[in-house]
């Protein structure tokens, strides 16, 4: 139940995710977290460092080229004035002209060369460090308890391998290296703008500061607005979601106008602060224009005047117009970097949230290991419950003798799981022992341990592929004959066959293109193949079409010949064939003991089965 | 996309403004070097220094100009894609709401969720996006040239081939990324799928000690994914300073032409000037484009799946003239129903005949896949019968309204359905003439009253969404006081007791059987002991009526029922 619970909320969660994730959220030891990410690129330090040069380099090459070409201006512009003058076969100085624009085509190529090489090595090193992390969370998901896939919505954790790990990527692919041309393009145009003219670069700097404090003001307010327009959109998200699922109900109850209603009004409010949002965020644009211009015109004019006064020249003045342009790009592009950051070591943080769970209890070694195991299993004063105060099974002790079966019975939810949860050993016992032929179970790998059960659920699981690996899912070594007769003896053979592929057949992603019945028929099987000496049964209650439900039975019954077996018990018979009958109640088991032990006493399980299976007078007087 | 474009029609008038005012905004941008290049060949070349000041003016003015247009188009375009995406919501929403089941089962619940929310999302950013920015590029390019052109035509000429070599290698990038894009998502799809797998099948994956198989399958997916993010990563290193080379060159070209152009005195030196910060203005708002090559596959998915939904047209209407019930009695006939779903192969109802009358129980028993949800699916008119006719009190559900259907129906999903809201809410559910007195007696007789008074707020706690902080019974539990808040004439219990314990399920009937005496109440369920002592069971096998009868009556007469009777109770239990 558990288990499907978070099944359901897997989708919506997911949703809701994805609107979280836009929403930045800051980390929370943001330095710890930074030299964290930065080991996993340690192993690719010397590439780095290359790619750090190459972005150097390559800026480098980039800002040279304006001043190179002020040259050229200026050249064009001296063997043009002399032109005016009348001055005899004055011409422009081709030759010089020619010779440095080869030279400039040859700097554009070479810091075209580097960057491309920086960007393309910078590919290997982004995915490849990604992949790590990636390869590390699933291993770590290995080794994590049950308890943390039962606390965690599925959504949740998808969300951080994939949606977390995208940022980073997207971050390392190209974040570092825009933050390093940014800063040697701020500083190389400043340090270049100071050789051709101290004063003028001092004027044209004096939209530096502007920008300076313009940007994060600007970029402040829009986050503010984003952040509600986020809120609003995660409102609208799970009315839709709501609606939607409930859209029978929706429908009897005649309940859209109403809907409707709800939905235009949080709508309306997503509107409102979604144009402020996107107002803001697009007015830095203009503003940084503005800026930029107002820098375009006191360099225009103020080198007007400079080559009147011969104090520069021409060439110079174009060259720095080019540099003011570039000067304030940079700025912008740091801070909506530094964004980016913030965000992306906030995913980081996530992803190692996972890496720092706690793990379970490593395997003992030496472990012991049953050759042949009869499936004699023994409670010894158990007590457990999920947290310390709640406890849900409380010094229970019992003996259940090699073939025996043991019933288990109670309402729906009544926490079916849970014995299932401590006999494979997906929690540990909090007092008192399990133990399987004499030995404790914690004494086993846990592999070993639960290579002796086999589980048959409602709740089936099947996995993309076909019904053949389905089938063999566990025995990875078993031959087509012996998978023929797992299914004959699951009585699925049949079914099978009459499918187009047969036992090739491809179980799709929501595994809806065979019945329910024959998904559970798919499970038997793979329990008979691998063939397992205990065994935890969980009998039909729906969903299942009599025909296929006695199969289903039939198939059981083979199944449990000679094992010791669980049986989540609905139907009448299970229960008093029994050898045991445990009755749950609100996860608890409240009694235990045999058909005819239970029903002398007063206790739970008579008035159970007086209501459920004798008591139909009760019923027909009431229906 | 472009279809969805239709919505914007309302706001035509802004978007032109917004087209307008970006138009003056790129030539104010273009202007500026044109008057720079008088500053030079007017006033440096005279010494005129109050000629160079006046220009410095009048280019503040013009960049003023042009940051205002800036600041309203953005102004504009944002109201404009916000109101876009607002209305498209509305419509979408709306119009999914009218969807009968047929339309949900087509598309699937989830899917359409995302179709609402995120697509539209999508659509949305992109379009300000192409408002606030894209927008500019052609207006570069055009307004650019226009500049060009008034300089110098044959300088000009050679602008406008690089721009032609320009612009093809953009598209035939622009499909090979998009391609690219495509294929690296389909991938991060398949990784999602083996997490998932491995998420909700933790258990039979630890239970049958199959980690190292999972381990292969994540490690395969990784590397593949891993693969196809560096092919496009590679493919997009080489783009953007590949962009920055040609635009460069295209800047040398242009140097080394005008410099041939001022020696043969056709053109000044600041006209040359002013012409490569036009190059550069084109060539800058060009490389914006590339951006959107990661955006446009993604939106223009999105927009149609939207889109898809848009046009799907619900295949349930009211009638015209409907026909009023005056006295609800809440009789139900089936007469020789037919029904199959869309695109199914094998009808899901054959020939289904029978009448239910108020004051009694119709039970209706059978497997999964016999049609029993589908049979009652049918009588609120949430599908349309393929051939024959469901009567409510002797008049064909399609010549009713929906709304005057359902009036009179109380359904019990099999899964209990809650909303996030309060209890009460939840009880009460649209159904704004109910008093507090009758929510509690709902209430009552549902046997929630109990867990209820046990939660701190009462009737005033606050249910998550889905209902996630109560269990299964205490669901369908307040699932069924919504039922009877609203006295509806026909009760249908669509196996909605399977989450209650024993003691609780045997009290709810009790307590209903008072409560619904006059109502026409329909049952349908799983197990034989729940329909034992109805008036009539109909039993349901492959969409077929294989018997209609008491349980006596059937015991002897139906075979079907039998085998269902005996897979279900030992011999004495069926006595």
């Amino acid at each position: 139940m558990r288990n499907k619970r978070l099944n359901e909320s897997n989708s919506s969660s997911q949703n809701k995710d994805k609107s979280k994730g836009m929403t930045k959220k800051k980390a929370k030891n943001f330095y710890g977290t930074l030299i964290r990410l930065l080991t996993y690129l340690k192993p690719r330090k010397i590439r780095l460092i290359i790619v750090g040069l190459l972005a150097i380099l390559s800026t480098v090459f980039s800002i040279v080229s304006p001043k190179i070409m002020g040259n050229v201006t200026t050249k064009i512009y001296e063997g043009f004035m002399m032109k005016i003058r009348g001055v005899a076969d004055a011409q422009i100085d081709f030759n010089y002209v020619f010779n440095v624009l080869g030279l400039l085509a040859l700097l554009y190529f070479i810091s075209f060369a580097f960057s491309y090489i920086m960007q393309y090595m910078m590919a290997d090193i982004a995915q490849k460090t990604v992949y790590d992390m990636r390869r590390d969370v699933s291993q770590k998901l290995e080794r994590l308890p049950l308890s943390y896939y039962d606390t965690h919505k599925h959504g949740e954790i998808l969300s951080r391998i994939t949606n977390d790990m995208d940022n980073i990527s997207t971050t390392l692919q190209q974040s570092i290296t825009q933050l390093i041309t940014a800063v040697i393009t701020l500083f190389g145009v400043l340090v270049i703008m100071l050789t051709i003219s101290p004063m003028m670069t001092l004027i044209a700097s004096i939209t530096l500061p502007i920008s300076i404090i313009l940007t994060p003001i600007i970029t402040k307010r829009s986050q503010k607005y984003f952040k509600n327009q986020q809120k609003k959109l995660g409102e609208l998200n799970s009315h839709v979601e709501e609606m939607y699922t409930g859209h029978k109900v929706v429908k009897i109850f005649r309940y859209e106008k109403q809907s409707v209603e709800k939905f235009d009004a949080i709508n309306k409010e997503l509107y409102e602060v979604g144009w402020k949002a996107q107002f803001m965020s697009g007015l830095i644009m203009p503003l940084m224009n503005f800026v930029n211009k107002f820098g375009y015109v006191i360099v225009s004019v103020g080198g007007g005047l400079f080559v009147t006064k011969r104090a520069i020249t021409i060439g110079e003045v174009q060259a720095l117009i080019q540099y003011s342009r570039q000067l304030s790009q940079p700025i912008l592009q740091t801070a909506s970097i530094a964004n980016i950051i913030q965000s992306t070591i906030a995913s980081a943080e996530r992803v190692f949230e996972v890496l720092d769970e706690l793990e379970e209890i490593s395997d003992p070694s030496p472990s012991k290991t049953i050759e042949k195991p009869r499936g004699d299993i023994v409670f010894n004063h158990v007590t457990f419950g999920y947290k310390e105060d709640a406890v849900l099974i409380n010094d229970m002790s019992i003996h259940i003798e090699s073939g025996q079966t043991v019933a288990i019975v109670g309402p729906t939810g009544a926490g079916k799981t849970t014995l299932m949860n401590l006999l494979m050993r997906f929690y540990d016992v909090n007092k008192g022992s399990i133990t399987v032929d004499g030995v404790n179970i914690k004494d086993f790998k846990r592999g070993d341990l639960r290579s002796m059960f086999g589980m048959v659920l409602q709740d089936t699981w099947l996995f993309k592929g076909s019904i053949r690996d389905n089938i063999a899912y566990g025995s990875s070594n078993a031959t087509d004959e012996e998978v023929f007769e797992a299914a004959q003896g699951a009585f699925a053979d049949h079914f099978i066959r009459t499918l187009p592929d047969g036992y090739d057949t491809i179980i799709n992603e929501e595994a809806d293109n065979i019945s329910q019945g024959q998904k559970q028929l798919i499970t038997i099987a793979r329990a008979i193949l691998a063939n397992p000496a205990i065994l935890i049964l969980d009998e039909a209650t729906s969903s299942i079409d009599t025909r296929t439900e006695l199969y289903i039975q039939k198939a059981m019954a083979n199944l449990m010949k000679g094992r010791t077996s669980f049986v989540i018990a609905h139907r009448l018979s299970t229960i008093k064939d029994a050898d045991v009958i445990l009755v749950m109640n609100d996860g608890n088991i409240i009694e235990q003991g045999n058909h005819e032990t239970l029903m002398t006493k007063n206790s739970f399980y008579s008035s159970l089965y007086n209501s459920q299976f004798v008591g139909n007078t009760i019923q027909k007087e009431v229906v | 996309m472009i279809k969805l474009l239709k919505y914007l029609k309302p706001y035509t008038g802004l978007v032109i403004a917004v087209v307008v005012l970006m138009f003056i905004q790129a030539m104010t941008e273009l202007y500026l070097p044109a008057i720079m290049s008088d500053i030079i060949d007017i006033g440096v070349a005279s010494g005129d220094t109050n000629f160079i000041f006046k220009m410095g003016g009048i280019m503040l003015i013009i960049a003023g100009v042009g940051t205002i247009c800036a600041i309203v188009g953005c102004y504009l375009s944002s109201k404009v894609g916000m109101s876009f995406s607002r209305d498209l919501r509305h419509k979408v929403f709306t119009k999914v709401e009218n969807f009968s089941l047929n339309e949900f089962d087509q598309k699937g619940t989830s899917s359409l969720i995302t179709r609402t929310t995120n697509d539209i999302t999508q659509v949305q950013n992109v379009l300000i996006t192409i408002l606030k920015m894209l927008l500019r590029a052609p207006l570069m390019v055009i307004g650019g040239i226009i500049m060009a052109v008034a300089q110098d035509i044959k300088l000009s000429l050679a602008i406008i081939i690089v721009l032609v070599v320009f612009l093809t290698f953009i598209v035939f990038i622009a499909k090979k990324s998009v391609k690219l894009y495509d294929t690296m998502q389909k991938k991060l799809d398949k990784l999602n799928l083996v997490l998932r797998e491995r998420l909700t099948g933790i258990r039979v994956i630890r239970a049958f000690n199959t980690m190292k198989f999972e381990k292969t399958r994540f490690n395969k997916a990784n590397l593949d994914l891993t693969d196809t993010a560096i092919k496009v990563n590679k493919l997009m290193a080489i783009l953007l300073p590949l962009l920055i080379f040609i635009m460069n060159l295209t800047i040398i070209i242009v140097f080394w032409i005008g410099a041939i152009r001022i020696n043969e005195g056709a053109l000044l030196v600041g006209d040359l000037m002013a012409f490569i910060q036009y190059t550069m203005g084109i060539m800058y708002a060009l490389t914006s484009i590339i951006m959107m090559f990661a955006l446009i596959p993604r939106a223009s998915a999105s927009a149609k799946r939207v889109k898809e939904v848009i046009d799907m047209q619900p295949n349930i209407m009211d009638p015209e003239q409907p026909i009023r019930l005056i006295n609800k009695k809440g009789q139900v006939e089936f007469k020789d129903v037919s029904f199959i779903y869309q695109g199914a192969e094998k009808p899901a109802l054959r020939h289904i005949s029978f009448s239910a009358k108020p004051g009694e129980v119709t039970a209706i028993i059978g497997g999964t896949g016999s049609g029993k949800s589908t049979l009652v699916n049918l009588i609120p008119r949430f599908y349309d019968v393929v051939s024959g006719s469901v009567l409510i009190d002797g008049i064909d559900v399609r010549q009713m309204r929906q709304e005057d259907i359902r009036e009179s129906i109380g359904l019990v999903p099999q899964k209990a359905v809650l909303f996030s809201g309060t209890v009460a809410e939840n009880i009460v559910f649209g159904y704004k003439k109910a008093t507090k007195e009758e929510m509690m007696h709902a209430a009552e007789i549902a046997q929630a009253s109990e867990f209820i008074s046990s939660m701190k707020k009462g009737y005033n706690a606050i249910i998550s969404q889905g209902g996630t902080n109560i269990s299964g019974g205490q669901k369908q539990r307040l699932s069924i006081a919504r039922a009877l808040i609203r006295k509806p004439s026909i009760y249908i219990f669509d196996d909605s007791f399977s989450a209650l314990d024993f003691r609780t399920d045997a009290k709810l009937r009790q307590a209903l059987q008072k409560e619904i005496l006059d109502s026409t109440v329909i049952i349908v369920a799983q197990r034989v002991t729940s329909v034992m002592g109805a008036d009539r069971i109909i039993v349901l096998d492959n969409g077929e009526m294989a018997g209609i009868g008491t349980h006596k009556e059937l015991l002897s007469s139906c075979e079907v029922y039998r085998e269902i009777v005996s897979s279900q109770l030992s011999e004495e239990g069926i006595a």
